[in-house]
């Protein structure tokens, strides 16, 4: 899905960067985000992602550039911004000596909701993220994955135009994160809100977003659907077992356009190609027509994974384990 | 945006209010340690006399200076909420909501009112069962305005460090060096006039000092300066620490 060409942007950034004392964490960044997208920031920790987020949040300035959200400036008018946004931390931002509902609350109240609209909105955000149940308890008593929920519906309760979720599945373990995926979906439809979220887990940016950027040491890498972002590595790799030698199979694969590299080893026969799943049916025929035994088929797509290593030259998890956190956020050790 | 949105503060202050009738540890605390103070220094130094002391008996003369205490520790923990909150992430769901610092200080002002009164008519019930009476009932109203002026007064000079604090740490600082400097200096426990001269001229610049001499004053009927001097000059005080809060807390606009 790309809607820029129909629809209209409700987040425009131009040439944004902010510097650190001499510190890079934002570098030239360019891009828009169409109303009604899942909009993904994916990278390494200390890319940048964050920053961006609390500029577009304005909780941070920018040291140049321009940055507008649902049409207002960064620069302007930052109260009547905040009402267009919703945000969900990295960290927690919850009072565990309140209830559930005493928290949604709280931020109704802090948006200057009317009373009879609160009333409805904290009921529906509550059923939306399923904790109408628990909704009397002190959130001190929540798991890690309920709370996250809260702060979601949080986020929602003010109809945002645009939701930022910083890593929304950080720390949580891969059963809760499914879960937070099929929430944020929900809410991006049933809402119609925009949803601009940050992660480094692949299959999050993969699952989720429209469109993702690939942020690395600050700047753009690449920008597209990830389907797309896929196919720039020349697409799928589709590997043939031939144990009885494939040299007559390949010779006359070779010559078919939408092959992009064919390679012999090991009995296996290796070719490359956009969408392989749907030339698999050709590829039995033509082994047919050449008389060749292919006796196993795999298809290996390439994931987001493999597009940050082709683009950043090195793979995100590496990343994970360096010395990487000058750039963030984090201020003590409590990350979930 | 300048506004005060009178929606905003009274949510602060009902979080407050919600947290301070949870937190029962915290309440009964809060409430022991300047009881215990009274008590114990109260029958210590029970036949202690000085010259010119106000009130007949040492317990008498202490009760003022326990109140001002018990008001300046929790005025300045409310101020100084604002590293808790920070501490557990809270303060960032504060700081994005369109709403205008000014009311967010307000807001944390009525919360630390609230708390800190509620202490204090705590203490002062306890010794008007134990059979402490004030020269005249009447005189409670400026007792109690002088308390409200005390805890503003605090609230804003902790908001004040807190805005310019990353960390808890600075918390037992400002505890060391700030609280407890202001309370011995107020001559809550004992009287300044043994001590060297530039001791009292400092002491002149203390705010509690002029809370406790007030509460002496309104409650006991005598005091080293007049009822009406002491309550101007905290009003004063109090309204130059809003001042400094509002303008530390904006300028810091921090996470």
């Amino acid at each position: 899905m790309l809607p820029l060409k129909t629809v209209k942007s409700v987040i425009k950034v131009k040439k944004l960067a902010k510097y650190y004392d001499k510190n890079v964490a934002v570098d030239q960044v360019s891009f828009e985000v169409g109303d009604g997208e899942i909009f993904g920031l994916l990278g390494p920790n200390g890319a940048g992602k964050t920053t961006i987020i609390s500029i577009l949040a304005t909780l941070l300035r920018p040291t140049s550039g321009y940055a507008e959200v649902a049409g207002i400036s960064v620069g302007g008018n930052r109260d009547a911004l905040r009402r267009q946004i919703g945000i969900v931390f990295q960290e927690p931002a919850l009072d565990t000596k309140l209830t559930g509902r005493e928290n949604l609350q709280f931020h109704a109240m802090m948006y200057g909701l009317a009373k009879h609209e609160r009333r409805e909105r904290i009921e529906r955000m509550l059923e939306l993220v399923d904790l109408q149940d628990k909704a009397d308890l002190l959130v001190e008593k929540y798991s890690g994955g309920m709370k996250r929920r809260l702060e979601i519906a949080r986020g929602l309760v003010q109809h945002p135009r645009v939701l930022f979720l910083d890593e929304p599945t950080l720390g949580l373990d891969a059963q809760t994160r499914r879960h937070i995926w099929d929430y944020i979906r929900r809410l991006n439809r049933e809402e119609r809100v925009t949803v601009m979220l940050t992660t480094h887990y692949m299959e999050e940016a993969d699952f989720l977003c429209d469109r993702v950027v690939i942020i690395d040491k600050g700047r753009i890498a690449a920008m597209d659907t990830p389907a797309r972002l896929k196919d720039i590595l020349g697409g799928d790799i589709v590997n043939l077992a031939v144990p009885e030698g494939g040299e007559p199979l390949m010779n006359v694969l070779k010559d078919r356009p939408w092959i992009k590299a064919s390679r012999l080893h090991d009995g296996q026969l290796s070719l490359t190609m956009v969408q392989g799943d749907k030339r698999i049916p050709e590829l039995m025929q033509t082994a047919v027509q050449t008389g060749t035994r292919v006796t196993a088929v795999n298809l290996h797509k390439p994931s987001l994974e493999d597009v940050f290593l082709h683009f950043a030259g090195r793979s995100i998890s590496e990343e994970e384990t360096g010395h990487d956190a000058q750039f963030r956020f984090v201020r003590h050790g409590g990350r979930r | 945006m300048k506004a005060i949105q009178g929606i905003a503060i009274y949510v602060l202050w009902l979080r407050e209010l919600k947290r301070l009738l949870r937190a029962r540890s915290r309440l009964i605390g809060t409430l022991l340690m300047p009881l215990f103070f009274l008590a114990f220094m109260g029958l210590g130094f029970q036949r202690m006399r000085f010259p010119g002391m106000p009130g007949t008996e040492y317990s008498d003369f202490l009760l003022p200076g326990i109140l001002g205490m018990s008001i300046l520790f929790s005025s300045a923990f409310t101020g100084l909420s604002v590293l808790w909150d920070r501490e557990f992430g809270f303060l960032k769901e504060i700081m994005v909501a369109p709403v205008s610092r000014v009311s967010i200080v307000l807001g944390r002002i009525a919360g630390g009112i609230t708390t800190s009164l509620f202490q204090a008519l705590a203490i002062l019930a306890v010794s008007l069962a134990f059979g402490f009476r004030p020269r005249q009932w009447v005189m409670m109203f400026p007792a109690l305005l002088l308390m409200v002026l005390i805890s503003i007064t605090f609230i804003g000079l902790g908001l004040s460090f807190a805005s310019n604090m990353r960390d808890m740490q600075g918390f037992n600082l400002v505890m060391n060096f700030v609280i407890f400097p202001l309370f011995f200096l107020s001559g809550a426990l004992f009287p300044l006039d043994d001590f060297p001269s530039w001791v009292r001229a400092v002491a002149r610049l203390d705010p509690l000092a002029y809370g406790v001499d007030g509460l002496r004053a309104a409650l006991l009927g005598s005091s080293d300066m007049s009822l009406a001097f002491n309550l101007i000059a905290l009003a004063i005080f109090s309204l130059l620490a809003v001042a400094l809060g509002v303008w530390f807390f904006e300028k810091s606009d921090s996470l």
